[in-house]
């Protein structure tokens, strides 16, 4: 089934090119406010309409998407850079008391909802985008750490691996020339489907006020300025609402595609 | 299976001591003197050390981490820096809230994806799966505040079916309390439905490619019969960890979710607590929610090695 992934290929392509886009030119500057203009439905002149400063939709949804990117994008880096080595490294040592400690470490982490870890981290430093790349990141590593070590663990049983350590190289060094290898397609799809879960939680946790701070735009905080509009106006709240949903169906159909694509064992099994 | 609830629940009380240790020294770092944030600038020196020894800020950390935590297990959660009154109370007052909210969810979202992914799993292929299919990839998208935003849009303001916030509380009668949550719950149920149906449908799938349904065909049972008696019961199971986690997540879900209701619930305690600095009810929600993810993974393991004997060996 290629179709996913053309459909979520081609969402996800827009997305990252208004995002780029944004850099250089948007229709309107997102920062001006324009009174006289507020709380225009959708028209000629505003594509998306204006929110109550009269600000253009479009172009803040252009420059928040590079916002949501970018949280996501740092969070999924942070839970792969520290994930993926903790759980080849437990695999590597499997039943030993390290492969012990660091999955109830990992379990641990599990315990701590993405929401929690961010109410902790807004105590002590205050909101903030950083903030919430941060707590989406910590949430991303057992799940990165989990999946690695659960492959790798299959891979440690092979002829390969077996021959590679007769031939006398280190566990590390099978880990990173072997196994690594061999679950960067698994990686890859987990990738994206954190990734969309990345750009939830960030619009979810700059919509309480716990994410990106004015004046970066992003897609939660305009829904939060939406909210009491939502009667009034309510393309204030569909535009960047659209905008969220898109992304995320994008990203997902394009994982589906991906391990579908990746692994054609699995095509026979799941249709 | 003694010994195997044991070796659980030695690791469960390790889980929860290294997480208590971790939200206390936390929010140990986090700045400002809620003493001196209670009476503000212009307090006195002997007011504030007065008001410092009471609040137990005087003591050393290690002291202050064993009283927190003695006073946890007897049910003193310690008194809340700006409400003056015992946070446990508070809380207690706020879970008459979020506790209906996730329970309520769960039950809605349970309720739709069984019968859907069962649906789509007997249909496996043809049109009804793939739209089923479809529209639980579209719900899996769908941010829930955005969509308790547009239930509030239609239901509330246009339809007037339901009040657009708030919480009349439970002294009105149970339905009024139930009426009042069914948006909320609604919004937080459905993104949830969707990855269960999903769930559902592959886990049923798997079930049926199984060589004991052939036999169960085979002996004379039409493929609905086989589906109903023997497929479903063994599908059960991935099914079940999901609906266990999804509750801690319903759980701190809705902290958001209240946010768009206006719910006098834990999220909007936390929220009001953060900004008030009163950090002693931040660090018992939190204390509150990570507990009960942990306590819901430990009943959902145990619950398994009751069903399945296999799993007892795994530790």
């Amino acid at each position: 089934m290629r179709r996913n992934l053309i459909i979520g290929g081609t969402l996800c392509a827009v997305f990252i090119l208004a995002a780029l886009v944004s850099f250089f030119w948007t229709p309107y500057d997102h920062s001006v406010l324009d009174i006289p203009n507020k709380l225009q439905p959708p028209n000629g002149t505003h594509l998306l309409g204006t929110d109550h400063f009269g600000r253009d939709i479009l172009s803040m949804i252009m420059v928040g998407a590079r916002t949501s990117i970018a949280v996501a994008l740092v969070a999924v880096g942070i839970g792969m850079g520290l994930g993926i080595p903790l759980g080849l490294w437990a695999a590597a040592r499997s039943g030993s008391w390290l492969d012990e400690l660091i999955m109830r470490g990992n379990d641990l982490v599990f315990a701590f909802p993405f929401l929690v870890i961010a109410i902790l981290i807004t105590a002590i430093f205050g909101a903030g985008a950083i903030n919430a790349i941060i707590a989406i990141g910590i949430f991303n590593i057992p799940v990165f750490a989990r999946i690695t070590r659960g492959a790798a663990l299959s891979l440690w049983q092979r002829e390969f691996i077996m021959a590679a350590r007769v031939a006398g190289k280190s566990a590390a060094r099978i880990s990173v020339e072997h196994i690594l290898p061999n679950v960067t397609n698994l990686l890859i799809v987990q990738g994206t489907i954190q990734f969309s879960l990345g750009i939830l939680a960030e619009a979810g946790l700059s919509y309480v006020g716990l994410g990106a701070q004015p004046p970066l735009p992003s897609w939660g905080r305009m829904l939060a300025d939406a909210q009491t509009l939502v009667s009034i106006s309510p393309h204030m709240a569909l535009m960047p609402g659209f905008a969220i949903i898109l992304t995320v169906l994008g990203l997902n159909l394009m994982g589906d595609g991906l391990r579908d694509y990746l692994d054609p064992r699995l095509r026979v099994a799941r249709t | 299976m003694l010994r195997y609830a044991l070796k659980r629940l030695l690791s469960l009380v390790i889980s929860l001591t290294v997480a208590s240790l971790v939200i206390f020294f936390v929010i140990e770092v986090a700045p400002g003197d809620p003493a001196s944030f209670m009476l503000g600038i212009n307090a006195q020196p002997e007011t504030l050390a007065a008001l410092r020894a009471e609040l137990g800020l005087d003591l050393s950390k290690g002291q202050r981490y064993l009283a927190w935590v003695g006073g946890l297990l007897s049910g003193d959660f310690g008194t809340s820096y700006t409400y003056r009154t015992p946070v446990a109370d508070i809380i207690a007052q706020r879970l008459w809230v979020s506790l209906p909210l996730a329970l309520y969810a769960l039950a809605l979202s349970t309720l739709i994806a069984f019968p859907a992914g069962i649906y789509a799993a007997s249909r496996r292929g043809r049109a009804g799966d793939i739209g089923m299919m479809g529209a639980t990839q579209l719900g899996v998208a769908v941010p829930n505040f955005w969509f308790a935003m547009m239930l509030v849009l239609i239901f509330a303001i246009n339809l007037r079916w339901f009040a657009a916030g708030g919480f009349v509380g439970w002294d009105r009668g149970f339905w009024a309390g139930l009426h009042a949550l069914t948006l909320p719950a609604v919004a937080l149920a459905l993104p949830q439905a969707a990855i269960l149906a999903r769930v559902m449908r592959s886990s049923l799938l798997d079930v049926l490619g199984e060589d004991f349904m052939r036999t169960a065909r085979a002996k004379g049972l039409s493929a609905r019969q086989a589906l109903w008696r023997h497929g479903l019961r063994n599908a059960l199971i991935p099914v079940l960890t999901i609906i266990g986690l999804q509750f801690s997540f319903l759980l701190a879900g809705s902290i958001i979710i209240e946010q768009v209701f206006y719910l006098p619930g834990l999220g909007r305690l936390v929220f009001q607590s953060i900004s008030a600095r009163d950090l002693i009810v931040v660090e018992s929600v939190v204390m509150l929610l990570v507990f009960s993810v942990i306590v819901v993974n430990f009943i959902v393991d145990l619950a398994y090695a009751a069903v399945d004997p296999r799993l007892r060996l795994r530790t």
